[in-house]
């Protein structure tokens, strides 16, 4: 990418902050994406020390239950619920489902796209993300 | 000798009133000598009705005449003057200074075009992609040779694209666009929306060489639908609406 492209960049592309929550949710979509790919390699890391045995098995366990451990848990339970709930809004928007009809525009303009059938998708992948955190920082602390 | 009277004539026009006024910090660029982008500062005078393009007019007239824009109608009608105003997309001949709501009106270059000069940019690649997606009517017959002399559309086969045919080429869409912030091969909603104004206009038959072109890796599937797109078109385009229409058509829910 040169400078003369006057792209944007990957600073640009995470600004969440310009257009609106369904920026927001893009960028956290793809955060959380990512973060459940990191999360899944590891996870493939952890479950292949069964291999060294019991004693191998239990060392690594006991690291998931640390504060650290339990912190870093809750954020993929978090990530996860997220990634799913809006992934569902997102593949219906893929297939035209709710992202509403053409019609002739009236000023002053607004897009049938952004409506609030999308909006309440996105705020209940958020609040269900947040309450599954919650319900797994009690499991996880609460003992 | 007119063309003289002309230029004293618009020099001798009413001043704009200098009741309120705002900073104007102008991006000024220039990849042939510049290293990097600096600000400019000019104080301006405004009124209510005052667009952001009148003020940078104002201040080539009487600041510094340096200033490179690109602009022509005025009316949000050429789509000539997309720039970046206060960190958005927008046309500055239709962005008020006083909806901007702000004491400083930062004005820049849109992102994800070349920059030629200041706030001029090249949109060289955007008309490429808009006529790659082959923005005409395609069929084998001619309106010209037909019985009926020209082909009659219902105003419910009007309405599934007249809004896309509403598209200035301004490029707001594409320089809000998240994907294309990050990938140069990007098609662009731009172009995805008027593949689908045509892929739903009654009259056309080219449909499948049209969702040919776009599926591709950097194609329609690039789309994630942030939106953004739709957000700042000043038309009311709704590329996004387009673009996941269209996808309805490659994934088989529409015929």
């Amino acid at each position: 990418m040169t400078r003369d492209e006057n792209k944007e960049g990957i600073r640009g592309m995470a600004n969440p902050g310009r257009y609106g929550i369904e920026r927001v949710a893009y960028w956290l979509m793809r955060l959380s994406g990512l973060g459940l790919l990191a999360y899944f390699v590891a996870h493939i890391y952890e479950t292949s020390n069964i291999l060294r045995g019991k004693v191998g098995w239990d060392e690594l366990l006991e690291m998931t239950q640390t504060m650290e451990g339990h912190i870093l848990l809750t954020i993929v339970i978090a990530m996860c619920v997220f990634h799913t709930v809006n992934g569902i809004r997102v593949m219906l928007g893929h297939g035209g489902v709710g992202v509403g009809r053409p019609a002739r525009p009236d000023y002053p303009y607004k897009s049938a796209s952004q409506n609030y059938r999308h909006k309440i998708g996105i705020y209940s992948a958020i609040l269900l993300a947040a309450v599954a955190m919650m319900y797994g920082l009690a499991v996880m602390f609460g003992e | 000798m007119a063309q003289l009277v002309g230029i004293a004539n618009e020099q001798a026009s009413t001043p704009l009133s200098p009741s309120k006024s705002i900073t104007l910090r102008i991006s000024r660029f220039n990849p042939g000598h510049d290293e990097s982008r600096k600000f400019m500062d000019f104080a301006v005078p405004y009124e209510n009705w005052t667009t952001v393009l009148e003020a940078i007019l104002e201040v080539k007239k009487h600041l510094d005449h340096s200033v490179a824009v690109r602009y022509s109608c005025r009316q949000a009608t050429c789509g000539s003057c997309g720039m970046m105003i206060n960190g958005r997309p927008r046309l500055a001949c239709f962005t008020k200074i006083s909806e901007l709501d702000s004491d400083v009106v930062t004005v820049e270059p849109m992102n994800n075009f070349p920059i030629i000069r200041d706030l001029a940019v090249k949109f060289e690649r955007l008309f490429e992609t808009h006529q790659k997606i082959k923005p005409y009517i395609i069929r084998e017959d001619t309106e010209l040779e037909s019985d009926e002399r020209e082909f009659l559309q219902s105003p419910k086969e009007v309405e599934q694209y007249i809004q896309f045919a509403n598209c200035i080429k301004c490029g707001l869409c594409n320089s809000a666009c998240p994907t294309m912030a990050t990938d140069s091969s990007f098609v662009g909603p731009q172009a995805l929306a008027q593949a689908y104004r045509y892929v739903a206009d009654s009259r056309d038959k080219g449909k499948d060489s049209r969702l040919k072109i776009i599926d591709d890796s950097h194609g329609i599937w690039r789309c994630h639908f942030a939106g953004s797109c739709s957000q700042v078109c000043p038309k009311g385009v709704d590329p996004a609406m387009g673009i996941q229409l269209l996808r309805g058509y490659l994934l088989g829910f529409k015929d």
